[in-house]
């Protein structure tokens, strides 16, 4: 009787296992949170012109995105290898380049798009779009790994939708969307699956 | 060749962890490789080389042998048949573990 459910339990967690990116950590979320908040900060600080890397409003964002990119998305990739070291699984697996095809392919339309709003003067509309495109890209990814990425998606989308109503606070509705939720939602992730496994492991 | 235990409608097949894990991971990815069946399961290479030659004589799983530039790689991949009998199977296992429904 043991080993049947034993037999059971292996069963769904191999299919786990191999179906499920899980190596998806809290941290990668609050870090990457952290940055776009201190991203924002930055921008805001242009926009009332403050601070300047290049004396070109439109230059400087373009550097300033790039840098938050990077470090965002540095530090979120360096605690999903942190937690799948803790676990002992492999960061590289068959689900994770099946997670990026699906992730990336909003996010590249997305961003293509961003620059066509840019060559078209519709600056405003920037913010809008890379929330919702994200989004968009978060609900894609979402059924490789945890279900509440789907939700997080949602809000990104949101959230999106109203900044571009309301569309002179487009760096207000995306500092709530790339900040605050990732952070909130780093949290959640952290106490719901990561503190789990620690004490699993 | 009955290979279903009668009173429980377990698959003698499927009767190893190592096949168990073999058939999980098959009935959830399209086609995995050697290497790839070897990390996931955590076992030796003969211990898994000689499940998956069972199974494949059963012609549960596939076997696809390629070339990626010049290396040789082997993957293999769940037969319509053997996504059939494992359901049976874990169907069994539930009805076993829970037989009231």
């Amino acid at each position: 009787m043991d080993t049947n459910l034993d037999d059971i339990k292996h069963i769904r967690s191999m299919m786990e296992r191999s179906s499920k990116f899980l190596s998806l950590s809290g941290m990668s979320g609050i870090s990457a949170g952290t940055f776009a908040l201190i991203g924002a900060l930055i921008g805001h600080l242009i926009m009332s012109g403050q601070f300047t890397f290049t004396n070109s409003l439109l230059y400087d964002f373009i550097i300033l995105a790039v840098l938050v990119l990077i470090c965002a998305g540095g530090s979120g990739l360096y605690f999903c290898m942190r937690k799948a070291q803790k676990n002992g699984s492999k960061l590289w697996m068959p689900v994770t380049i099946q997670i990026l095809k699906d992730f990336s392919v909003p996010m590249c339309i997305g961003g293509l798009f961003c620059i066509v709003l840019i060559f078209q003067h519709a600056i405003r509309m920037v913010a809008p779009s890379m929330l919702i495109f994200y989004g968009l890209a978060l609900i894609a990814a979402g059924s490789r790994t945890y279900r509440d990425i789907k939700v997080l998606g949602a809000c990104e989308i949101i959230l999106g939708l109203l900044a571009g109503i309301f569309v002179y606070n487009g760096l207000l509705f995306w500092t709530l969307g790339f900040g605050v939720l990732h952070i909130v939602y780093g949290i959640l992730i952290y106490y719901k699956y990561d503190m789990k496994s620690v004490k699993n492991g | 060749m009955i290979m279903k235990d009668i009173i429980s409608g377990l698959n003698k097949v499927f009767d190893s962890r190592v096949r168990l894990g073999i058939m999980s991971v098959l009935m959830v990815n399209d086609s995995v490789d050697f290497n790839m069946m070897k990390e996931l399961l955590d076992v030796t290479d003969g211990n898994l080389a000689s499940h998956l030659k069972a199974l494949e004589k059963e012609k549960v799983i596939e076997v696809r042998k390629q070339f990626i530039g010049r290396k040789p790689n082997t993957s293999y991949q769940v037969t319509p048949l053997g996504r059939k009998l494992f359901k049976e199977h874990i169907d069994a296992l539930e009805k076993l573990i829970n037989p009231l429904p």
